[in-house]
């Protein structure tokens, strides 16, 4: 390698190579692609992306449902729909000739409408009106993920839509919905589950002699632990469910199996952040092991400057060079308080003074034409008292723009270093890059920019109009 | 000031953080703070930079002053088997449960009793004394769950006095139901200044008090120093290009006239500016938004080179500052 640091440095940089780009139109585009999942840790945009997705995808000619978790009121009202609930609600708007549908998971209504569907009447009414069945369905974390992953079971059973964008619920552990079948299985093939149903089958048959004594300390136990009554509702609940939980797990594994299809891509969402491309290793990892198919990796919020190659510290080293000669004429110790406003009210700075003093457009602040501005600077440094107030308040302003340009070069470094850690970790994964946007989506066509923005290739070079 | 400190808020607004500040804030001076960690993420022993933490409380940094903080990673399952030991006297029985499932029924399956155990723990070590009598932690600041779910996690044992009528399970609830709902708890949120995380932090303030859940304070994490005030963002809409690029040419970045260095630099340059009053406006809304919420309002700085264990202390010593321990 170089023997120079700095060089060396650059050398590995480049020498990564550049992460994959992830493409979505295509993916959107393919008729095979029947379902996407996003997934991410929480706060990394992931439910928007899910909408706008949706929304891309559907003007681009799809049946789409967008299947969201816990969508803030906001993503709700810029589908046109005030209150998402438990029934896909067409969005209107949309162009072309697609179709783009939303829907918020309900955990306790689809909880509910699954008894309702496979127990008769007087079975289901006994669930319904169980205490415990109350409390587990109103949804407790853990019921979240069974709940989801049984609706996009259903939803995918009704083959109403050609594509289903699946948001995933903020899980402790990330990818929970995933465990959901396998926990359930777990529970359904232990020994629990026999003691919950049968506790009068105790006692017999001279083999089962061990586990009888321990199933009937098992009861003991278990009634000293809850209290009888509880014990009675639980039981009472898990022999109604009973004909009910082999359908659970047929489902659940159905689901999974679904999961792994050919037709089901997988969207890990992350922002350039340390935590959050953790998060997204670990998933992406996980995904994996599991054989689920990986599409890629969305990176929201991440910050461009159309002026990248003004390095961080050439910014500031000119913004100071733009305040240095107030700084003389401030004379004494203030120099240092340069940059708090309330402290120079009675120097010549106007824009600290009131924002009356400035100039009006129509009357340009240039001095004298003629003199290169380097001239000038050395004219300034000579007497201050010949520059002018409004010359003062673009210097001051422009020393400013270098300072928020630095701030920007410096996020930049940073979001590039944690990128880069994740691409030398997962080269084989695409990314797709989501330029950050100053504010929050409001409308369709606020999703609708965000959905360009994620197939365009590269957030580095944005249209000067979205104000990146 | 609350033992028991509870801290909530969106995903991605750095509640981990922010807890892990406030430990180390409320042990400086030589006092001990249990920091737990509910989620299993392992974020704090990301944070303090130190290995994987076990299902024990383990000391993770000493405070200015001679102060301690302590974490807790609480294991569900092992937690379960500790509380039916410690209440119950299940030794036995316990390892029964074990072997037939019910302890992964327990804390997977039937989720709601995960979320008992975690915060019957949390209450337990707030009360746990030791021989002479004195609290065991000055302080025990809880990683909670995100605030969508805070209410529901924090009122579980409310639900469970409901199931459970009689008996130790019945009991053990209340007794936790009667800490949490006491001044001894005082429950934080952090936000952003941003529209969904505050928008879900006034959610999350009402249902909170409606559940009659003692809120303490709102933590506005990340804030960005302002480089820009209003009058400068004034000008930033009328100032003619070529004054600007005059300027940056004076600072030394090359040539004023069209196409020169200085004068390239103009665009992307004014352009970054109106971004950051875009943002700015924003900002400024929101505060007005939390101020309205009539809680006392913290402010942390973002940290321009990312978290790290030095921040974590900037942070702690900020949250002094600001009397928040």
């Amino acid at each position: 390698m170089s023997k120079d640091p700095a060089l060396a440095k650059e050398g590995t940089r480049h020498g990564l190579s550049p992460a994959r780009v992830l493409d979505l139109d295509p993916l959107l585009d393919d008729r095979k692609t029947r379902i996407i999942v996003c997934c991410g840790s929480g706060g990394v945009g992931k439910t928007t992306t899910a909408a706008a997705l949706g929304l891309r995808a559907a003007e681009r000619g799809r049946k789409v449902v967008v299947l969201t978790i816990d969508p803030a009121r906001r993503l709700a009202q810029s589908m046109g729909i005030d209150s998402l609930d438990n029934t896909p609600r067409r969005v209107k708007g949309v162009e072309g000739d697609g179709e783009l549908h939303a829907m918020m998971l309900d955990m306790k209504r689809t909880f509910d409408e699954i008894v309702e569907a496979h127990a008769d009447e007087d079975r289901a009414s006994a669930i319904l009106n169980n205490p415990f069945y109350q409390s587990l369905s109103a949804g407790f974390a853990g019921t979240q993920e069974y709940m989801a992953m049984e609706k996009l079971g259903q939803l995918r059973a009704r083959d109403e839509w050609d594509l289903i964008v699946v948001d995933t619920p903020p899980s402790r552990s990330a990818l929970d919905f995933l465990d959901a079948p396998k926990r359930l299985g777990s529970f359904l093939d232990g020994k629990l589950i026999r003691v919950l149903l049968a506790p009068a089958k105790v006692g017999g048959r001279a083999g089962m002699k061990f586990l009888n004594v321990g199933m009937s300390m098992m009861t003991g136990a278990l009634g000293k632990l809850l209290g009888g009554q509880l014990l009675r509702d639980v039981q009472t609940f898990v022999a109604a469910m009973d004909s009910m939980f082999g359908g659970f797990r047929t489902r659940a594994d159905a689901t999974y199996k679904l999961l792994q299809a050919p037709g089901t891509a997988f969207l890990v969402v992350a922002a350039p952040e340390r935590d959050a491309l953790r998060e997204a290793a670990y998933f992406v990892e996980r995904l994996a092991a599991e054989d689920m198919p990986l599409a890629g990796l969305v990176l929201n919020r991440v910050h461009g400057s159309g002026a990248d190659r003004l390095s961080a510290e050439r910014a500031l080293a000119a913004a100071e060079n733009l305040e240095e000669p107030r700084i003389v004429d401030q004379g004494d110790g203030k120099a240092g308080l340069r940059n708090s406003p309330d402290m120079y009210g009675s120097s010549e700075s106007p824009a600290a003074e009131s924002p009356a003093s400035e100039p009006p457009a129509s009357a340009p602040p240039a001095p004298d034409e003629g003199s290169p501005a380097a001239t000038q600077d050395t004219e300034r440094r000579q007497d201050p008292r010949q520059v002018s107030e409004q010359e003062m308040s673009v210097e001051q302003l422009t020393a400013g723009l270098l300072r928020l340009h630095a701030e920007r070069m410096r996020l930049l470094s940073r979001e590039q270093r944690t990128r880069d850690r994740f691409t030398a970790l997962h080269p084989e994964v695409a990314v797709a890059e989501v330029a950050a946007l100053p504010g929050d989506v409001h409308d369709l066509a606020g999703l609708r920019d965000i959905g360009n923005r994620l197939a365009a290739a590269h957030p580095e070079l944005p249209e000067p109009d979205a104000g990146v | 000031m609350s033992r028991l400190q509870v801290v909530s808020g969106k995903g991605g607004t750095g509640k981990t953080t922010v807890a892990a500040a406030l430990a180390l804030a409320l042990a400086t001076e030589g006092k001990r703070t249990l920091l737990v960690e509910v989620e299993g993420r392992q974020g704090i022993a990301q944070l303090f930079e130190t290995e994987t933490l076990p299902y024990e409380e383990r000391k993770i940094a000493v405070a200015p002053g001679g102060g301690e903080v302590y974490a807790l990673a609480i294991d569900p399952e092992l937690a379960l088997l500790d509380y039916l030991q410690m209440f119950y006297k299940l030794g036995s029985a316990g390892r029964a449960l074990k072997k037939l499932g019910a302890i992964d029924f327990a804390t997977t399956v039937a989720p709601g009793l995960r979320d008992v155990l975690l915060t019957g723990k949390a209450c337990e070590a707030v009360r746990r004394k030791d021989k002479s009598g004195r609290f065991a932690y000055d302080y025990v600041i809880m990683d909670a769950p995100p605030t969508g779910r805070i209410t529901r996690f924090l009122n579980v044992n409310d639900e469970v006095a409901g199931l459970a009528k009689i008996g130790p399970i019945h009991n053990q609830a209340q007794a936790v139901m009667r800490v949490l709902k006491s001044p001894e708890t005082s429950v934080h949120l952090v936000t952003l200044l941003e529209e969904m995380p505050v928008q879900e932090t006034a959610d999350g303030i009402a249902e909170l008090r409606s559940a009659r859940l003692p809120v303490g304070r709102i933590i506005v994490n990340m804030v960005r120093p302002e480089v820009l005030d209003a009058a400068e963002l004034e000008l930033v809409r009328t100032v003619p290009r070529t004054a600007v690029a005059q300027s940056l040419s004076a600072a030394g970045l090359g040539g004023a006239r069209r196409g020169g260095h200085a004068e390239r630099l103009v665009d992307p340059l004014l352009a970054q500016a109106g971004e950051y009053g875009e943002r700015y406006a924003l900002e400024h809304e929101q505060r007005a938004v939390l101020g309205e919420l009539g809680l006392p309002l913290h402010e942390l700085p973002l940290l321009a080179e990312g978290m790290d264990l030095a921040g974590l202390y900037e942070l702690a010593a900020e949250l002094r500052e600001q009397r928040m321990s």
